[in-house]
C-alpha cells in the first residue's frame, strides 16, 4: 500500500470544512468548469437559435439552401452545448465521455441517415402516387 | 351493475382467456406447477429465508450470474419443447394429415420458440458469464453499479415471467419472432398475444440496457491499477465490444416496440395500412436493433471461445492486436448491414448492393478471428477435453453457415432464399455454433472456478457427439428444403412436394439433440456425486493465465483480498512463473449491503406490462408507483454500502485457504 | 509503534476517500453513458417523425399548426433554464446552499413554463381534433415531443427532491454528485430540444 496513490495529481484534497468530512473532496476528472464557459455557452446559443428563427420566418433564401444552413446552425448549437455546457472533451485522459459521445454520433449519423436513405427510396419505388393509385383502382374494376 | 365494474377492474381478462386445447393446458399446468413444487420444496426443508438473504436480495455478481444461468437453463428447456411440437407437426402435416397443432397455435409456438431462444436463453447465458467472469478477470471487487446490475437481471426475470403467463392466460403472438406489422396490429392480431411478446421484451429489453451500462462502466472504470486496456483479457474486450452494440442498438428496441405498444393501446398510425403510417419503418427499424443483437449474443463466445483456445492449446493466444481490431471492426460494422434482412422489400439496386457488400465485408474480421485462433492451436500441446471439442465443432459449423450467409448477401440470390427454410438453416448455424456452443465450452471450461470440480469428461462427450449428430441432422435437410422451396413457418405442405422424408430427417435430429441435454444433465449430476474423487476437484485444472484463477474457490464476496499487481498480459501466468508472493496488508474493503428493491422495481414492471396487456388501467398505476417509489426509497439511502475491516478479511480469506488444504 | 498504526489507519482513510471520489466518478461516467443511450432513442423518433413527416392523410401539416412566436417563447423558455441551471452547478461547487436553491428554483419554473406551453398546445391541437389518432404524422409528432416532455417531468420531479434534500441537509459529497448528473440531464434535454426545435418547427414552417 503506497503513500502516494498513482492518480495524486487529479484529485485535490482540502480540509477547511468542519461539519462534515465527507463534503471536504472535490472531484475532478474534469478541467474546473468556468462561469464564462456558461455565458459563451448561453449567449452563443440564443444567437443561433433567433438566427435559425428569423431566417426561417422571413423565407431568406430558397427552401433548399435553408434547410442546408438550418441543419449547420442547429449543428453548431448542438456542438457548443456539448463543450460549454455538457464539458465535453474538457476531462482530462482517458476522455471515455469523449469516446462515448463520439461513438454515440457515429450510431446516429448510421441511423438516421441510413434510415432515410432506405425509406425515402422505398417511398420513391413503393408506394404508389395518387394517379397511379386510381389508375390501378380502375384496373381492378374493369376486370 | 357490480358485475359490470368488476369486469372494468379487470380490463379485458376473464376466465375464458384460460387455454382450452389439450396441448397448451398441458404447457400451461407445467408452468403453473413448476414455481407450486419449489414453494412446497422451499418450505419443507425450511429455505424460504436462505433464499431471501443467499439469492434473491443479493447484490453480489457471481450469484447473479449464477441466477441469469438457472433461468436461461430452464428457457432453454421451454425452448426446447417449443422445437419438438414445430418438428413433429411439419414431420406429420403433408397431405391429409394435419399434424397435432392448429395453424394458429403452431404459429404461436413458432414465435414463441424464436423469442424464447433469443432474449431468454441467449442473453441470459450471456450476462450470466459476463457477470461470473469479467469483474475477476479485470482485477476488480465489484461491478461499477451492484444494485443497477441486480436490477436488471430482476427486469430480465419479470420479462421471462410476463412471457410464460402468456401461456395460462391468453395467448402469445402468432407473428413470428419479430411481430412485422401491418399483421402485428390491432386490425389483424386483435388478441392480447403480441401485446404479451411487446412487454415482455421492453421490460426485458430495458434489463439489458441497465446490465449495458453497467459493464461499459465497470470495463472502463474498474481495471485494477496496471491493467491497460491492451492488457485486458480477451474475453472482457469482448464483452465490451458487445455492450457498446447493447447500448446503441437496443434504445431502437425500446423506441419500436413503444411505438408498435402506441398503435395497438392508443390508436396512433405509425405502422398501421391507412392514416398514413408505414410499416416498413418498423422493419427497418427493428434490423436496425436486430442486427446488431447477433453480434451482441456472438462476440461473448468469440471471446470465450479465444479464452478456451488459449489454455487448451497452452499458448499465448495469437494476434492479439489483430483480435482487438477485429472486434471494434464488427462492432462498428454491424450497425451497416442491417437492410441485407429485407433485400425484397423493394429497395434499388444502389441501395441493396450498398448494403450487400457491407455484408460480405463483415465477414473479414470474423475470418480474422478464426485463423487466429487455428494459429493458437497450430503447434500448441493440445489438452483436448470438452471444451475444445465444442470450438473445433464451432470451426466447421460457424464455416458452413457463413458461407450461406456470404450467398446470402448477394441481393439477387437473397432474393430466392429469402423466407425460405435455407435462411432457417442459416442463422441456427450461425447462432446455435457461434453463441451455445461458446457458451457451453465456456461453462464447461470455468465450471471448476466457481464450484470446485470439474465436469465428467465421458459425459461431456456423449452430450458433445449427440448434439452435434443432431444438430446436422436437423439443419442440413433444412438447406436442402429451402432449395427445393419451402419457406418458414409452414404448418402444413402438400405431400406431392416429396419434402416430407427430409422434414423426418430433421425430427430425428432433434431426438439426438435432446439426448445430448440428457447428457448434459446427467453430467452435471455426476460431476457432483464424484466432486471429491480424484482428479476432480481443483481450484486451478487448466494452468488457467488470467487473473479469475488466481481467486480462491468458492470467490469471497469482495473477489480479491489483495489487489493483484499486473504489468503484462495473461497476468496470472506472469504471476504463476515469477512465483510471486504477496504479503502486503489486508485493506478493509466496501461491499454492497442486499435489498429487496431491485426485486420491487422488477415487480412492478412486471405488473405494469401485465396490466397493459390487458388494459387493467389501475394495475398501471399500482405497477408504475411500485417502480417509482422503489427508486425514490433507493435513492434516499444512504448508507447501501457497508465495510469489512480489515481484520474481517483477513479471518476470511484464512478460512479460504484452511478450507484449500 | 502506536504512531504508525495511526499514520496507517490515516493513509487508509485518505485511500477510501480517494476510492469514494473514483466511485463518484464512475456513477457519473455510468450516467453519462445512459444519456448517450437516450441520443439513439430520441433519434429514432426523430428518424420516424422525419419518415412520416408527409403523411399528413389529409389532416393539417406542421406548418398549419404551428405557431412560430409560440414555439420561439418555448425554446427560449428551455434554453435560458438550461442556463441557470449551470449557474446552479456552480454555485453547489461553491457550496453555496441559498445561492444553489435560487438558481435551482429559477430553472424549475423555467421548465414548468416550458411544460406548461407544451402541454397547452398539444391540448389546444386536440380540441381542434387533431389528436394523434388523426395520422401518421400526428402521431409521431405528439411521440417525439411528447417522449421530450415526459423527460423534462422527470427533470422536474428530480429537481424538487433534490432542492429538497439539499435544504434539508446542504451540499455533501453524495448531494454534489447527484446535483452534477442532474445538471448534466437537463442540458441533455436543452440539447435534444434544439433539434426538435430545428425538425420539427423550423423545417415544419418551411413545408408550408
Amino acid at each position: 500500500m503506497s503513500k502516494k496513490h498513482p492518480n495524486h495529481h487529479k484529485y485535490h484534497l482540502s480540509g477547511n470544512e468542519p461539519q462534515d468530512s465527507e463534503a471536504l473532496v472535490e472531484v475532478q476528472e474534469e478541467r474546473p468548469v468556468l462561469l464564462k464557459h456558461y455565458i459563451i455557452g448561453f449567449i452563443s446559443s440564443l444567437i443561433l437559435t433567433l438566427v435559425a428563427y428569423i431566417i426561417t420566418i422571413n423565407h431568406v433564401a430558397d427552401r433548399n439552401i435553408l434547410f442546408i444552413i438550418l441543419a449547420l446552425l442547429a449543428l453548431g448549437q448542438f456542438l457548443l452545448q456539448m463543450f460549454y455546457f455538457l464539458h465535453v472533451g474538457r476531462e482530462f485522459s482517458p476522455k471515455f465521455k469523449l469516446l462515448m459521445a463520439s461513438f454515440m454520433s457515429l450510431v446516429v449519423i448510421i441511423l438516421v441517415g441510413g434510415s432515410l436513405w432506405i425509406m425515402f427510396n422505398l417511398n420513391g419505388r413503393v408506394m404508389p402516387t395518387q394517379s397511379q393509385m386510381v389508375k390501378y383502382m380502375n384496373s381492378q374494376n374493369s376486370l | 351493475m357490480l358485475l359490470s365494474l368488476f369486469a372494468n377492474l379487470l380490463g379485458k381478462l376473464s376466465l375464458k382467456q384460460l387455454p382450452h386445447d389439450p396441448v397448451t393446458a398441458v404447457g400451461a399446468s407445467m408452468i403453473v406447477a413448476v414455481p407450486i413444487l419449489l414453494a412446497i420444496l422451499l418450505t419443507v426443508t425450511k429455505r424460504w429465508k436462505w433464499l431471501y438473504r443467499e439469492w434473491l436480495t443479493t447484490q453480489d455478481h457471481k450469484k447473479i450470474g449464477i441466477m441469469y444461468i438457472i433461468v436461461a437453463v430452464a428457457m432453454g428447456l421451454r425452448g426446447l419443447a417449443d422445437v419438438v411440437l414445430v418438428r413433429a407437426q411439419q414431420a406429420l402435416a403433408s397431405g391429409n394429415s394435419h399434424g397435432i397443432l392448429n395453424a394458429s397455435h403452431f404459429q404461436q409456438i413458432v414465435s414463441a420458440h424464436g423469442t424464447i431462444m433469443i432474449f431468454f436463453v441467449a442473453m441470459g447465458l450471456m450476462f450470466g458469464i459476463i457477470n461470473l467472469i469479467v469483474p475477476l478477470q479485470i482485477g476488480s471487487r465489484d461491478v461499477a453499479f451492484p444494485f443497477l446490475n441486480a436490477t436488471g437481471f430482476w427486469l430480465f426475470f419479470a420479462g421471462m415471467a410476463l412471457i410464460n403467463v402468456s401461456l395460462v392466460i391468453g395467448d402469445f403472438a402468432a407473428t413470428g419472432w419479430l411481430a412485422y406489422p401491418p399483421l402485428s396490429e390491432l386490425a389483424y392480431s386483435p388478441t392480447v398475444g403480441v401485446d404479451y411478446w411487446i412487454w415482455s421484451l421492453e421490460i426485458a429489453g430495458i434489463g439489458s440496457l441497465m446490465a449495458g451500462v453497467n459493464f461499459i462502466a465497470t470495463i472502463l472504470k474498474k481495471r485494477v491499477k496496471g491493467m491497460k486496456l491492451m492488457l485486458m483479457p480477451l474475453f472482457s474486450w469482448s464483452v465490451l465490444g458487445s455492450m457498446f452494440l447493447v447500448v446503441f442498438a437496443f434504445p431502437i428496441l425500446t423506441v419500436t416496440l413503444t411505438l408498435l405498444a402506441f398503435d395497438r393501446t392508443f390508436g396512433m398510425h405509425f405502422f398501421t395500412s391507412s392514416y398514413g403510417g408505414n410499416m416498413m419503418m418498423y422493419v427497418n427499424l427493428i434490423w436496425a436493433w436486430g442486427h446488431p443483437e447477433v453480434y451482441i449474443l456472438v462476440l461473448p463466445a468469440f471471446g470465450a471461445y479465444s479464452e478456451v483456445v488459449s489454455a487448451f492449446a497452452r499458448k499465448r493466444l495469437f494476434g492479439y492486436t489483430s483480435m482487438v481490431w477485429a472486434i471494434w471492426a464488427i462492432v462498428v460494422l454491424s450497425f451497416i448491414v442491417w437492410l441485407h434482412h429485407f433485400f425484397t422489400m423493394g429497395a434499388s439496386p444502389d441501395v441493396n448492393a450498398f448494403f450487400g457488400i457491407m455484408t460480405m465485408i463483415i465477414a473479414v474480421p470474423t475470418g480474422v478471428k478464426l485463423f487466429n485462433w487455428l494459429f493458437t492451436l497450430y503447434k500448441g500441446k493440445l489438452n483436448l477435453k470438452t471444451p475444445l471439442y465444442w470450438f473445433i465443432a464451432f470451426v466447421v459449423v460457424f464455416t458452413i453457415g457463413g458461407m450461406a450467409g456470404v450467398l446470402m448477401a448477394v441481393p439477387p440470390l437473397d432474393f430466392q432464399f429469402h423466407n425460405s427454410l435455407f435462411l432457417v438453416a442459416h442463422f441456427h448455424m450461425m447462432i446455435v455454433s457461434g453463441v451455445l456452443f461458446g457458451y457451453f465450452a465456456a461453462i464447461t471450461y470455468w465450471f471448476p472456478k466457481f464450484f470446485g470440480f470439474k465436469l465428467n469428461e465421458r459425459l461431456g462427450r456423449y452430450a458433445f457427439w449427440n448434439w452435434l449428430i443432431g444438430f446436422l441432422l436437423a439443419f442440413v435437410p433444412l438447406y436442402i428444403l429451402g432449395f427445393m422451396g419451402a419457406t418458414r413457418r409452414l404448418d402444413h405442405y402438400s405431400a406431392s412436394l416429396g419434402w416430407q422424408p427430409l422434414f423426418i430427417v430433421a425430427a430425428i435430429g432433434v431426438v439426438f439433440i435432446i439426448a445430448g441435454v440428457v447428457f448434459q444433465f446427467l453430467q452435471l449430476v455426476v460431476s457432483i456425486w464424484q466432486r471429491n474423487n480424484e482428479g476432480m476437484s481443483h481450484k486451478d485444472p487448466w494452468d488457467g493465465r488470467t487473473l479469475e484463477w488466481s481467486l480462491p474457490t468458492p470467490v469471497p464476496i469482495y473477489n480479491f483480498a489483495r489487489l493483484p499487481i499486473v504489468s503484462t498480459r495473461d497476468a496470472f501466468m506472469a504471476i504463476k512463473k515469477a512465483k510471486l508472493i504477496d504479503n502486503r496488508p489486508y485493506e478493509p474493503i466496501e461491499i454492497p449491503k442486499n435489498t429487496p428493491l431491485s426485486i420491487l422495481i422488477a415487480l412492478g414492471a412486471f405488473l405494469f406490462g401485465f396490466a397493459f396487456v390487458w388494459h387493467i388501467w389501475w394495475l398501471v398505476v399500482v405497477g408504475f408507483i411500485t417502480t417509482v417509489l422503489s427508486i425514490i426509497v433507493r435513492s434516499m439511502d444512504e448508507h447501501p454500502t457497508r465495510l469489512l475491516s480489515a481484520k474481517q478479511v483477513e479471518k476470511m480469506e484464512q478460512s479460504y485457504k484452511e478450507a484449500a488444504v | 509503534m502506536g504512531d504508525l498504526a495511526t499514520t496507517s489507519l490515516s493513509i487508509a482513510k485518505s485511500n477510501r476517500k480517494i476510492e469514494q471520489i473514483e466511485n463518484d466518478n464512475t456513477t457519473l461516467f455510468g450516467f453519462w453513458v445512459y444519456l448517450m443511450t437516450d441520443c439513439v432513442l430520441f433519434a429514432s423518433l426523430f428518424a420516424t417523425f422525419v419518415v412520416l413527416r408527409n403523411n399528413t392523410f389529409g389532416g393539417p401539416t406542421g406548418a398549419q399548426l404551428f405557431s412560430m412566436p409560440y414555439v420561439l417563447l418555448e425554446t427560449m423558455a428551455l434554453l435560458t433554464s438550461s442556463f441557470t441551471n449551470g449557474l446552479a452547478l456552480l454555485s453547489a461547487q461553491k457550496r453555496k446552499v441559498k445561492q444553489t436553491l435560487f438558481w435551482m428554483g429559477l430553472t424549475f419554473v423555467l421548465g414548468l413554463t416550458f411544460l406548461s406551453l407544451e402541454l397547452a398546445e398539444f391540448h389546444k391541437f386536440a380540441r381542434m381534433g387533431d389528436s394523434w389518432t388523426r395520422s401518421g404524422f400526428l402521431s409521431a409528432y405528439y411521440t417525439l415531443v411528447g417522449t421530450h416532455g415526459a423527460h423534462i417531468t422527470i427533470g422536474l420531479l428530480w429537481m424538487a427532491v433534490m432542492a429538497f434534500y439539499i435544504f434539508k441537509r446542504g451540499i455533501t459529497r453524495v448531494s454534489l454528485k447527484r446535483i452534477r448528473m442532474m445538471s448534466m440531464f437537463w442540458h441533455f434535454l436543452d440539447v435534444v430540444w434544439i433539434f426538435i426545435f430545428t425538425i420539427v418547427y423550423l423545417f415544419g414552417a418551411l413545408h408550408a
